[in-house]
């Protein structure tokens, strides 16, 4: 391939401009005429039937002009077909503080919200089950009657090798629970949604969502309007992290609202109904059994999850699995069984948040490889680069790996921060961690199972030289349109500047998924890649025609269509564009991706793991510890990430640094966490986000693989950075003050305690985490008995069969 | 309620507009003179995401009345390009080398907190051409990015220092 000349090279991204001038329209910056404003009326019970609901006063109220409620949107929704188990405002019972009940359209918003407490709302509470254990073991009552033993959602099973051989084989075994604790996006732009319902009887929403396409769809389900009819705009978000990929009550409302009073609503959350709105990490238990030889290579694994779903499905299914899929992909391992249960508890729902499902696991595996390698006196760097998977492999539940750049992302840690040097040697209160990671690049299979693309594009070409791209991706900042600019330029032989964007339109752009699962620059970059590209060849043709050069010693640039044996021979681009035009009429073309076939298993859940390329990626925390007050200071984390190839290598660090930020601030103190199903820290000065001055020194480095399947060799940045910063920070600490923490986040008040600091007894401790399930030891055995029992009886059930 | 006449004077011109005397500064900005560069994170001054500058002092507009206000100056991200130019009279509008450096390093992903940030980095320069990191972290410590990491930010300040120092 001849050199590139936009690809690779630092420039401002297409959409900069308009946030840096204030003219980027987000939903909530958008007012149209004759405008209603809405809010919603949410549950003040964890758990309750609802005995009664009489909007009658509100809707007298001046100034209101609709009301709707549960019983007008009766279908249930939810983003993954097989399990929808929600309406889009809550029928008779409510599941969750914050539920949405009921929603009023007014004048302004100060009526709206004057109005909500005219709403006659009554409750007959019902016991709330708010841990994983309570929600595994009653049976009464239920959150959802379709949940068959106690109040599990889903259960997983899944058996890879022989297991039993495996640890029969080991020299060395361990046994390790950790708790990963729940936590929110907290984007800074909290949801907005405006709808307007036209006079020809057709829906536009215009809302900050980052799956347009699956929006669509719930509203067509919802509303009863024919999705011909519905147009979903994907605004510019203020941030996603996997927090706007569910359909919400307020988009459905807003909708209704616009269709009964034929006038626009725009519904825009508050910054506490954005904590209830969550979707966000899942609190999870985990158990990981490793088997181990003497030289330290894995002959088994055996990991259990339980997740804390809250109050409904969202995502769960695919969480549930993706607590357990990728596990295999970093390092070899022979032998693998993986147990997932997700429950129900009476607590907002939770979701993907970036690193979906992956991240927890993750933060377990890392961690107890570093306790392998203090077992067994490796040096925690140089031990993962012996193990790891080769690249072009099959794992043992069947993944394909392509490119796979971990050993080179260590190689390059290890230069850049002397970790092998530093480690072990540091003065007590100092330390230094290190853990590796990996990350899909987009899921191999849509959510919902078809033939189609994953992603469409559709490029176009005027007379005047002009190039515009058509996709329906959703740019929630992660620079999706400046890939879609680029790419095309790239092709075409113009500046990315030069580029009309067309994104995240239901009516006006190709269907792509969404922006999720770390899949936009892999599948809509080989979609605009393939539209592109055949224009190129006509814009080549057209020049060769003209210039009289074989067309293979021609390369679009700059604008200009060049003979690469002589500069001063070209047709520019406009020209080449109006003699391709004369010769093949209007100059469009469409191009889609889909996934290969076959790079997963066949068994039943094969579904979830298999993704065309991975990246890959490893930090080293540096941290000192005060030893008095317990006050962990993060100085430095490095995160090394292999993204095939950084198509804009100042958005893939900033993707890096933004992932390292935000994995830093799960591990040091942000909680999703409930009282009695109360938020417990519902506003962003409870939740602390990290702010300028806790954020540590962040560092990235780019490492390159050139996948062959992604356009131009390119791969995911955005999430998969995230999962290695956090066990790198937990080892670190290890490091610091030989305290094992096996439960986040780490804060002052636990390192205290672990220091012996925190009470007149003074004993230290060297590990904070969970002994098991349950608070306290005979909890655990009583819940590990009964999962060992279903799991054993399943077993059973099936040889017999 | 009923709404008051109300003068402020924004981005360099005087403005009358009738507002409802418990509405926020954010609030009139956006919703009565469609300045809507100005973001909303919280409302509750948590976020920094509606950062103006009064008489060039970064404050919040969400918790800042604008009776409070009276005929001092208030500049809005909208105002940040010509408060960069030079003399009146000139053609174009030219971005303030903020705008610029943030372009250049990459420093607004989302964009959502980027109005603010803007505004508390221009608040910094102006009385601190020659900024430290440790000056910057302070200056924007009140504003939350929750896409960056705050790396590319105070790479862009930096940035932004040394092209108005001509640099």
């Amino acid at each position: 391939m001849a050199e590139l000349s936009v690809l690779g090279k630092r420039l401002p991204k297409v959409n900069s401009w308009a946030h840096l001038t204030g003219s980027a329209k987000y939903a909530d910056d958008l007012f149209l005429p004759r405008m209603l404003y809405g809010r919603l009326l949410r549950s003040t019970q964890a758990h309750a039937r609802i005995t009664k609901l009489d909007v009658s006063r509100a809707l007298a109220h001046p100034g209101v002009v609709a009301i709707v409620t549960g019983p007008d949107m009766p279908e249930t929704i939810g983003i993954m077909p097989s399990v929808q188990d929600e309406t889009a405002l809550a029928i008779d019972r409510v599941r969750y503080v914050g539920e949405p009940v009921a929603a009023i359209a007014a004048i302004d918003e100060d009526t709206a919200f004057e109005a909500m407490s005219l709403i006659d709302v009554e409750y007959d509470p019902l016991p709330p089950i708010l841990t994983i254990e309570d929600a595994l073991r009653e049976d009464l009552p239920k959150i959802h009657e379709k949940s068959r033993r106690a109040n599990i959602f889903k259960e997983v099973h899944l058996s890879f090798g022989d297991l039993d051989a495996g640890f029969a084989s080991a020299d060395h075994m361990r046994d390790d629970w950790f708790f990963f604790e729940g936590n929110t996006h907290a984007p800074i732009e909290s949801h907005s949604a405006v709808a307007s319902f036209e006079g020809d009887g057709k829906l536009t929403i215009w809302t900050c969502t980052q799956v347009p396409h699956y929006l669509h769809r719930e509203l067509e389900k919802a509303l009863g309007l024919p999705r011909a009819k519905i147009r979903v705009v994907a605004t510019p978000s203020g941030g996603g992290f996997g927090g706007k990929s569910d359909p919400f009550a307020h988009e459905f409302a807003a909708c209704l609202l616009s269709m009964r009073t034929k006038r626009p609503v725009k519904i825009t959350l508050d910054r506490e109904e954005v904590f209830y709105a969550h979707r966000g990490r899942h609190p999870v238990k985990m158990r990981i059994k490793t088997g181990v030889k003497q030289d330290g290579e894995i002959t088994a694994v055996h990991f259990q999850s339980w997740l804390d779903g809250g109050a409904y499905s969202s995502y769960g299914i695919a969480t549930t699995y993706y607590t357990g899929a990728l596990m295999t992909v970093t390092y070899r391992i022979p032998a693998y069984k993986f147990d997932g249960v997700r429950v129900y508890t009476n607590k907002p729902p939770c979701g993907p948040k970036r690193g979906h499902g992956t991240t927890q696991p993750r933060y377990a595996l890392e961690c107890q490889l570093d306790k392998i390698a203090v077992d067994l006196g490796f040096d925690a760097l140089e031990y993962r680069k012996r193990i790891l998977q080769p690249a072009n492999s099959r794992t043992v539940n069947e993944l394909r790996i392509t490119s796979m750049g971990l050993g080179q992302c260590l190689d390059e840690l290890g230069a850049k921060t002397k970790y092998s040097e530093r480690h072990g040697q540091l003065p007590r209160g100092k330390g230094v961690g290190i853990a590796g990671s990996a990350y899909i690049s987009g899921a191999g299979l849509p959510i919902y199972w078809n033939e189609m693309p994953h992603s469409g594009a559709t490029v176009k070409l005027d007379r005047g030289g002009g190039v515009t791209v058509y996709c329906g991706t959703a740019e929630i900042g992660q620079g999706s349109d400046n890939m879609l600019a680029s790419v095309a330029a790239e092709c075409l032989g113009v500046r990315p500047e030069d580029v009309h964007v067309v994104s995240g339109d239901t009516s006006l752009a190709p269907v792509d998924l969404g922006s999720y699962s770390s899949r936009v620059t892999f599948m809509a970059g080989n979609a605009v890649k393939d539209a592109a590209w055949k224009l190129r060849e006509w814009l080549l043709d057209a020049a060769s025609e003209r210039l009289a050069i074989p067309r293979e010693c021609l390369v679009p640039a700059d604008r200009r269509i060049t003979d690469l044996r002589d500069p001063e021979q070209f047709v520019t681009f406009d020209d080449a564009v109006v003699l391709a035009e004369a010769k093949h009429g209007t100059l469009s073309a469409a191009g889609s991706y889909r996934p290969p076939q076959g790079i997963g298993g066949g068994y039943k859940g094969a579904g979830v793991g298999p993704s065309p390329a991975y990246s890959f990626q490893a930090s080293v925390a540096e941290v000192s510890v005060d030893l008095e007050t317990g006050v962990v200071t993060v100085d430095r984390i490095t995160t090394a990430h292999d993204c095939g190839r950084a198509l804009s290598p100042a958005n893939v660090e900033g993707q890096i640094e933004g992932s390292a930020y935000m994995g830093y601030g799960e591990i040091m103190g942000e909680e999703q966490v409930f009282r009695g199903g109360l938020h417990k820290k519902p506003s962003l000065l409870d939740y602390k986000i990290p702010t300028s001055l806790d954020t540590p020194e962040l560092e990235a480095i780019i490492v390159e693989t050139i996948d062959k399947e992604g356009p131009f060799g390119a791969k995911e940045a955005g999430e998969g950075p995230l999962n290695s910063v956090i066990p790198a920070i937990a080892n670190a600490v290890y490091d610091a003050i030989g305290v094992r923490f096996d439960e986040t986040p780490i804060t002052a008040d636990k390192v205290l305690a672990a220091l012996g600091k925190r009470d007149n007894r003074g004993m230290p401790k060297d590990r904070i985490g969970p002994e098991g399930m349950g608070d306290g030891q005979e909890a655990a055995n009583a819940a590990l008995r009964r999962l060992s029992f279903t799991t054993e009886a399943r077993e059973k059930k099936k040889a017999n069969a | 309620m009923t709404k008051q006449l109300l003068t402020l004077n924004v981005n360099g011109e005087s403005r009358t507009v009738a507002a409802e005397p418990h509405h926020t500064l954010l609030e009139v900005l956006r919703e009565e003179l469609q300045l809507t560069g100005t973001k909303h994170g919280c409302e509750l001054g948590e976020c920094g995401a509606c950062t103006v500058l009064v008489d060039g002092v970064a404050v919040l507009s969400c918790l800042t009345l604008p009776m409070q206000v009276g005929d001092a100056i208030v500049t809005t991200v909208e105002g940040l390009a010509d408060a960069g130019a030079g003399a009146p009279g000139r053609e174009a509008r030219k971005l303030h080398p903020l705008q610029t450096a943030f372009a250049e390093e990459g420093a607004a992903q989302c964009g959502y907190c980027t109005p603010g940030m803007l505004m508390s980095a221009k608040a910094l320069l102006d009385g601190n051409p020659s900024p430290t990191r440790d000056d910057m972290a302070q200056a924007i410590s009140g504003n939350l990015c929750r896409c960056t990491g705050y790396t590319a930010i105070y790479e862009a300040i930096d940035s932004a220092a040394r092209m108005a120092r001509g640099g």
